[in-house]
Parts: C-alpha cells; sequence; structure tokens
C-alpha cells in the first residue's frame, strides 16, 4: 500500500535514518499489450496517465520514457504558472489548470513548494500596451485577474528594477500585474503524478525509447516499437513534447508543429530581492527569485527549428544584456547554470490535443508554455482517450481547426519580441 | 555564435541575420489544388531530426536573402544531403 507523506511520517522514519522509505513507483516487468501506452513521462504524460486510471478506471496503462522520468522539459522549465492569455478558447481552459495547481498538493498528497506570488508585465512599448489591455478586457470575461498599474506602482513593487528611466531606449510606461501566477517544484509536480498514476496501477517503463509506431493491416494503430521490443497497444498517447513529428512521421502523418529551442539560465542564490514574477516582453526576458534565492531567468526562443538542449550564445547574450539593462545591479551576480529544452510550436501557436487521421493514436503536442498547462492538459487528455471526444474546455484545440483553417492564433503564449 | 556566408559580404555574424524559415515547396495554385494538399502547404513545413534548408536575410548588411541548409540538432551549417 501507498505510504502517506505526513509529519508523523517524517518523524517515523527519521528514527531509522531515513532508511525505510518505502519507493514512490515500481518497476514491474515489461508487459507484451496495454491497453493504452503513453510515449513520455513528462508532466503532460504522467499526469494523463493518473487522470486515466483515477477520473475513468482506465489502468492496464503503460507511460514508456526513453530517459527517466521527469527528466525531460518539465525538469528545464521556469515554472511560470499563469492564466494571462487572450482567447475566449485559451482563457478558461489555463484558468481552470492554475485552479488545480492550487490544490495539488493535497490532492496528491506531495508538497509542490506552490507559491502564489503576482506577475507583473514590464511594458515598454505603446503598441505593448494596447495589446495587453486588450488581453485585459478578454480575462475579464472568464474571471482571470489582470490589472494595468501605473510606472510608480510598478517600481515600487519591484524595487530591484532601477534601469528603464525616462532616458533609456526603451522606457518603462507602465505595467500589468496577473495575480493569480504562481511558481512551485517542477520535479515535484513530475513524481506526485507518477506516484499517483503508480498507486492506481499504471506502469511506468523508464529507458524505453519509442522508436516508431506501429500500424495493422486495417491502417489503425496496432502498437509501438522500442529498445526494448515491441509493445501493442490499441490506444497510443504521443505526449514527447518536442518530438512528435519525429514520431508520427514515422507512422506517415505530417503535423504543423516545428520544434524550438527555448533557454534559460540562473544565478547564484541572494537574499530575498524580487517576490513577484518579473515579464518584461518588450524586452524578451523574465526572471523570478526561486525559495533557494536564485535568480530564474528565462530568454527568448532560439531562431530556428532546433533540437538542441542547451543554450545558444548568441541568444544568451542578447537576454543577459537587456536584463541588465532593467537590472542595472545584476552584474555583480553570478550566473551559476544555463540550459535550453525542446519545444513543438504549432502552427497557430495553440496546443494541439486531437485524435489523428490514424485511428487509436492519439497527440498532445504544441505546448510552448505547457508547464502550467500539466494539470488540466492531464485531465482533458485523459477524457479524450476514454470518452473518444475532446474536453469541452479542449474542443477547440484538435487538428481539424487546421483543416477548416479556423486556427486559434495566440499571441498570450509568449514572452519573445 | 553562426557565422553565415553571404554571396555579396562573405562571412558575417548571425546577428546581422534575420531567419526567414523554412524552405517549402513552391507555392500551389488554391485553385487547382485540392483542399488537403492546401492546408499542408499553409500549415505544414519540413521539422527534421538534422538537416533542414531555410531562408536567411542579411538585414544588417547588404539586404540579399540567402538559403542554406543547417543541422536542427547541432546549429551547425552543414552540407546539402546528398542529393540535392
Ligand atoms: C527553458 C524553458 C522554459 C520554460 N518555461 C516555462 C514556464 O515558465 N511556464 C510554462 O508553462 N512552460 C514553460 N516551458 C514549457 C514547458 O517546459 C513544456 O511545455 C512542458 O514541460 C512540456 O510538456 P512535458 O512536461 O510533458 O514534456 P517533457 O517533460 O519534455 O516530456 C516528454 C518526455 O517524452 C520523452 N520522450 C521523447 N521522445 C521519446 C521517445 N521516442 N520514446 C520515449 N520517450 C520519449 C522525453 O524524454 C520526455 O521525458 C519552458 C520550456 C523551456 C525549455
Ligand atoms: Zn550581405
Amino acid at each position: 500500500m501507498k505510504q502517506r507523506y505526513s509529519v508523523f511520517s517524517l518523524v517515523r522514519n527519521a528514527f531509522s535514518s531515513h532508511e525505510n522509505w518505502s519507493k514512490a513507483w515500481r518497476s514491474p516487468p515489461l508487459k507484451p499489450a496495454y491497453d493504452v501506452i503513453i510515449i513520455g513521462a513528462g508532466g503532460h504524460g504522467l499526469a494523463t496517465a493518473y487522470y486515466l486510471a483515477r477520473e475513468f478506471g482506465i489502468t492496464n496503462v503503460a507511460v514508456l520514457e526513453k530517459g527517466w522520468l521527469g527528466g525531460g522539459n518539465i525538469a528545464r522549465n521556469t515554472v511560470t504558472i499563469r492564466s494571462n492569455y487572450m482567447r475566449d478558447e485559451s482563457i478558461p481552459f489555463y484558468v481552470k489548470s492554475v485552479e488545480m495547481f492550487e490544490g495539488l498538493t493535497r490532492e496528491l498528497n506531495f508538497n509542490m513548494m506552490h507559491s502564489k506570488r503576482s506577475m507583473i508585465d514590464v511594458v515598454q512599448t505603446y503598441g505593448r500596451l494596447r495589446e495587453l489591455r486588450r488581453r485585459q478586457l478578454a480575462m475579464d470575461i472568464h474571471g482571470a485577474t489582470y490589472q494595468q498599474i501605473t510606472t510608480q506602482e510598478l517600481r515600487r513593487r519591484i524595487p530591484a528594477l532601477t534601469g528603464g528611466g525616462a532616458n533609456a531606449r526603451l522606457p518603462i510606461i507602465g505595467g500589468m500585474v496577473h495575480t493569480d501566477a504562481a511558481v512551485n517544484r517542477h520535479d515535484a509536480v513530475a513524481w506526485g503524478y507518477a506516484r499517483g498514476a503508480d498507486s492506481h496501477g499504471v506502469e511506468i517503463h523508464q529507458q524505453t525509447e519509442v522508436t516508431a509506431l506501429i500500424r495493422g493491416g486495417d491502417g489503425a494503430i496496432a502498437g509501438v516499437e522500442t529498445n526494448r521490443g515491441t509493445i501493442r497497444a490499441k490506444q497510443v498517447v504521443v505526449a514527447v513534447s518536442g518530438h512528435t513529428t519525429t514520431l508520427t512521421e514515422t507512422a506517415g502523418l505530417r503535423l504543423p508543429l516545428r520544434t524550438m529551442n527555448l533557454t534559460a539560465f540562473v544565478s547564484e542564490p541572494v537574499k530575498p530581492l524580487i517576490d513577484v514574477i518579473v515579464n518584461c516582453p518588450d524586452s524578451g526576458f523574465y526572471l523570478s527569485q526561486s525559495d533557494k534565492g536564485e535568480m530564474v531567468i528565462g530568454g527568448a526562443p532560439d531562431r530556428g527549428q532546433s533540437f538542441r538542449r542547451d543554450i545558444k550564445q548568441h541568444v544568451f547574450e542578447d537576454s543577459v544584456s537587456m536584463m541588465l539593462s532593467l537590472f542595472p545591479a545584476f552584474k555583480k551576480l553570478k550566473l551559476m547554470r544555463q540550459w535550453g529544452g525542446h519545444l513543438d510550436i504549432a502552427h497557430d501557436s495553440s496546443p494541439i490535443m486531437s485524435l489523428t487521421d490514424v485511428a487509436g493514436l492519439i497527440v498532445t503536442a504544441g505546448w510552448w508554455g505547457g508547464y502550467k498547462a500539466i494539470p488540466a492538459g492531464g485531465l482533458t487528455l485523459a477524457h479524450l482517450v476514454a470518452k473518444g471526444t475532446p474536453h469541452p474546455l479542449m474542443a477547440a484545440f484538435t487538428l481539424n481547426r487546421f483543416k477548416s483553417l479556423d486556427y486559434v492564433m495566440e499571441s498570450g503564449t509568449t514572452t519573445a519580441r | 555564435m553562426l557565422l553565415i556566408s553571404c554571396p555579396n559580404c562573405g562571412e558575417r555574424s548571425e546577428g546581422e541575420f534575420t531567419y526567414g524559415g523554412p524552405v517549402q515547396a513552391p507555392r500551389p495554385n488554391p485553385l487547382e489544388t485540392s483542399d488537403e494538399d492546401w492546408v499542408d502547404y499553409l500549415t505544414t513545413v519540413p521539422n527534421p531530426l538534422g538537416p533542414v534548408q531555410e531562408y536567411w536575410w542579411h538585414a544588417a548588411g547588404c539586404g540579399r536573402w540567402l538559403s542554406l541548409w543547417r543541422d536542427t540538432r547541432t546549429h551547425d551549417i552543414v552540407e546539402p544531403p546528398h542529393g540535392l
């Protein structure tokens, strides 16, 4: 039986030098067939497995992961959770996801270190101000919080922001505050969902790389080819963030996605200095301070498609110089680590969660700010797998929108210039 | 930093260039092509794990458009794949 984490279990295990905690998930032998195969043990794959079991009672499920669980982009992102999107189709979905994140620690009995703090957009051009005001009105309709503040108020709330004065190339002209925004612990999200899925009977197989999708004589999906042999299933879910086209093309399916590299870096830990998430869309970077005290800084995506996982010097220098123009004192900070990850971005920048032309093959992709989407993404994808029809919150995000040229162009996804 | 070779100016830093997207098949005539092919042309670009051909614009230089092959795994500019 799965142990519960609590103050008491902590104290109890302290007496045995923490050597008797039971494993958070099992490593069962691989079976030749399952009802559902989920490719990718990232946030989306694991959350989907969890909700499939918990909400729909579908437990003969294998999650196949080429590396280690939670080692993909979920380990590489900057954990900004927010719902300030632009489209009537997007906002309710992200509102739901942010709400689910708030209850996740309790639901999964796993400490997500969830920390709700406002996100402040630092606005430096009038075009951007108009765009964000428009977003504010769109969000008002759906109950998400987004409000304009003055430059004085912005500087009061972010004292470290001393650049961007009247003589700067891009002077700060105002700000927008999104109070629902939060950060939390990305590993905990992966581990919490893995533990939850496992306790409902789902199998997680690490070091199991899917090399091709297999179709049967009728054209429908029949299973997958892996480095550990063939595994059969009538339903296969692709949740591989960035590598979607690489896999779907093995089944002859082309998708309107391109893979991009996004980068981030962190500084040495310093004393508490910034208690909001600062987003500078005109300058092309954003930052927040982690519980450990590090500045966590994200930059703009690389130009051109990329499957690289490291950072490009060019993009890195650009982000750093823009950051120093607004936070001149940060030039004293030592930068400790830098990394990149790859995301697939759909033609209209909105996610794709859809059945495909290959019967039984389901994709979740295009999550180019997809960390915040993990709880609602898993719940709605589980619904699609179990019922065969999209969840109402995701109905606009199927592949049909490309066929009918009915795109959901989403400007709210991007911090890029 | 990539060095991009401009036919006009020689090798220049990537920072002088603007990215122009992957090279696609020629634009079909929308009146003659099937809906499926038209949608495909409008929305779907090559996304290979490996060499891709793309356009770059020497915007902060001579203004010339050029195309090159780049490996999406390494970012290195590479020779076109065999036969192209
Ligand atoms: C630098 C950076 C900053 C970001 N910041 C934010 C942010 O602040 N807020 C936000 O909401 N989003 C952010 N994102 C986006 C977010 O990280 C992703 O959208 C999200 O993590 C992707 O979903 P996932 O967690 O399921 O993917 P992943 O964690 O990448 O899961 C996919 C898994 O599939 C596995 N896989 C791939 N191919 C195969 C195969 N053939 N066989 C088996 N397994 C395979 C991978 O190893 C991986 O573990 C950021 C991304 C990056 C790179
Ligand atoms: Zn030139």
